[in-house]
């Protein structure tokens, strides 16, 4: 994903000298394209996350469109009050991109994992809270958040997640993307959990199920319509997620709970357990049951129920 | 010259003095010593320093005002008022139910650049607006003022790194030093001594001056910056209720605020002499 996005933030600027990047001397080996290309644009601020948002601040005030880019939970957490005050308050055009969404960096430690990031983002005034699905849905909103007015959070995986969608979506801030479509439930995803979906979706078939796959990318503003539609359609909602209480699960039981609906609705989310021991992303994700098994297994129980 | 000068920011302090010390007593508002002891700035920067225009207070190529400490809300909404940014009849209105103007310093009034109240936010901020103007050869500079307790926040010291590293000459800092922050003397809290050599060692262009005396507060902010290719950074020893013989250098109006009888000492205190 990080590469779908400085290389569409590379096209882009070509075209457009008010987009800047400011990095806190993090991204090695993919932001370096951007400095050497634009370097009256691109500033390396050091390891100063909250210096970094309000830099950016002044320069959004300015006129600019300033992207933030660094690892996991440094330029949400570390600055958070930054994006709230300077960056939220004053509605200004900074984005905030985070690679390694989730357990990305699983072997790197607690400190690294992004757990926590979306539950803060989408409760923010004036924050659109992104995170893609896949590398094309990377692309497609980068491109998005260009012309969005006010601040953005663009949460991405790492490097080398799998391509999902298969034909170019059309992707809108704001809207869910439907990539199968079923009658017995609807898988929702947000960010690089949209593989397992998919994956649960095909499973799914192959013993009579059919089931409605959709990727949320966008947490705030939220497609409340696609949710209601999917539970009267359906009937079954499961949300997957590599991120924990706050995010997708508890953004989608907001417009249920307020809904009148009667849906059948399993949220699967990490637990509020940081690691303990080192793991990769499979290995640590598996232990919080986000699992195509785990996605299984939720949609029996509902369907017991 | 001088003296055709410093008659207008003596006038102006005075006014904006009387300003504040009216707002606080009529909404029982704290922050009145913080407010006083940068009234002398605010003059001086406001009468004659700051290339603005208040008919036009988005006009690109304006002077930056950051008031990073925005505890000092009521001398910063009186100098706009003051200056012509707003009706003065808006001050009374202070901290009231639906007035625009918030108890900590609000973008949401005209000739504001950015909300403050959290300390530690104006310096980053105004680095940005300074390294666009930096990068697009553009004119006009950024002020920030600081007060001395909110240099322990950590937030400072990554600006003031970063600031003599892009070159940031159109970047001016003033700091506050009224030598009592919210909760105590600085030297017994967070000790900032010895400070200009703080600064110098972080590569700035400092200056220390009587941040009460107008002609050296003239001097020092007209011939900014000190050094091409370097931030400036004028330490202007300060005293926390500077103008109120009853408030000087004294904590507890930090909080308090004065009552009626005091509000009519003050006010005869801060009159200038006819």
């Amino acid at each position: 994903m990080r590469t779908a996005f400085i290389n569409t933030l590379n096209d882009i600027a070509e075209h457009d000298n008010r987009v800047w990047l400011l990095c806190g001397d993090l991204g090695f080996s993919v932001v370096e394209s951007f400095g050497r290309r634009f370097p009256e644009r691109y500033v390396n601020v050091g390891v100063a996350e909250q210096n970094m948002t309000g830099i950016a601040a002044g320069l959004a005030a300015s006129g600019k469109i300033v992207f933030t880019y660094s690892i996991a939970n440094f330029p949400v957490m570390r600055c958070l009050e930054q994006i709230r005050n300077d960056v939220c308050y004053h509605n200004l055009n900074v984005r905030i991109v985070a690679v390694g969404g989730g357990l990305a960096y699983g072997y790197a430690g607690y400190a690294h994992h992004a757990m926590e990031d979306l539950a803060v983002m989408r409760v923010l005034p004036n924050m659109t809270t992104l995170a893609p699905g896949d590398p094309v849905e990377t692309e497609l909103l980068t491109r998005a958040v260009i012309d969005r007015p006010g601040p953005c959070y663009l949460r991405l995986g790492k490097a080398g997640e799998p391509v999902i969608h298969t034909t170019r979506p059309d992707v809108q801030i704001g809207k869910a993307i439907s990539l199968r479509q079923g009658s017995d439930g609807t898988l929702i995803s947000t960010g690089a959990t949209l593989g397992l979906a998919m994956k649960a979706a095909t499973e799914f078939a192959a013993v009579g199920i059919s089931v409605t796959v959709l990727s949320m990318p966008s947490l705030s503003p939220l497609d409340k319509d696609a949710i209601l539609t999917a539970a009267k359609e359906t009937g079954k909602i499961i949300t997957v997620e590599d991120h924990g209480l706050g995010g997708l699960g508890s953004a989608v039981a907001e417009v249920l709970a307020s809904s009148g609906l009667h849906t059948c609705f399993a949220p699967l989310y990490f637990r509020a357990e940081p690691a303990v021991v080192a793991g990769s992303q499979n290995m640590l994700q598996s232990s919080h049951g986000i699992t195509e098994s785990g996605i299984i297994a939720a949609m029996l129980s509902l369907s017991e129920s | 010259m001088k003296s055709q000068r410093r008659l207008p920011a003596a006038q102006f302090a005075a006014k904006i003095r009387a300003h504040a010390l009216r707002m606080v007593h009529i909404s029982n508002a704290s922050h009145i010593g913080s407010s006083l002891s940068m009234a002398d700035i605010l003059s001086v920067l406001y009468t004659g320093v700051l290339r603005v225009d208040p008919g036009d207070p988005d006009w690109p190529e304006r002077d930056r005002l950051i008031v990073s400490k925005g505890h000092g809300a009521v001398i910063v909404y009186a100098a706009l008022a003051e200056r012509g940014y707003f009706p003065v009849e808006w001050l009374a209105e202070y901290c009231k139910d639906g007035s625009k103007l918030m108890g900590h310093v609000s973008h949401h009034v005209p000739g504001v650049e950015v909300s403050t109240g959290s300390l530690g936010h104006g310096l980053p901020i105004g680095c940005g607006m300074a390294l666009a103007a930096n990068r697009e050869r553009k004119p006009h500079r950024v002020f920030v003022i600081l007060s001395d307790g909110e240099l322990d926040e950590g937030s400072n010291w990554e600006a003031v790194l970063f600031a003599p590293q892009h070159e940031l000459d159109n970047l001016v800092v003033i700091v506050d030093y009224n030598k009592i922050q919210s909760f105590g003397a600085v030297k017994d809290v967070l000790d900032l001594d010895p400070m200009p050599a703080k600064w110098d060692a972080f590569r700035w262009s400092s200056l220390e001056i009587d941040g009460h005396d107008l002609g050296q507060l003239e001097s020092a902010l007209s011939r900014v910056p000190f050094e091409p290719g370097k931030p400036s950074v004028i330490i202007a020893h300060t005293v926390k209720g500077k103008g109120v013989s009853f408030m000087e250098n004294s904590l507890v109006w930090h909080y308090r605020f004065p009552d009626k009888d005091q509000l009519s000492k003050a006010l005869q205190d801060v009159e200038l002499p006819s």
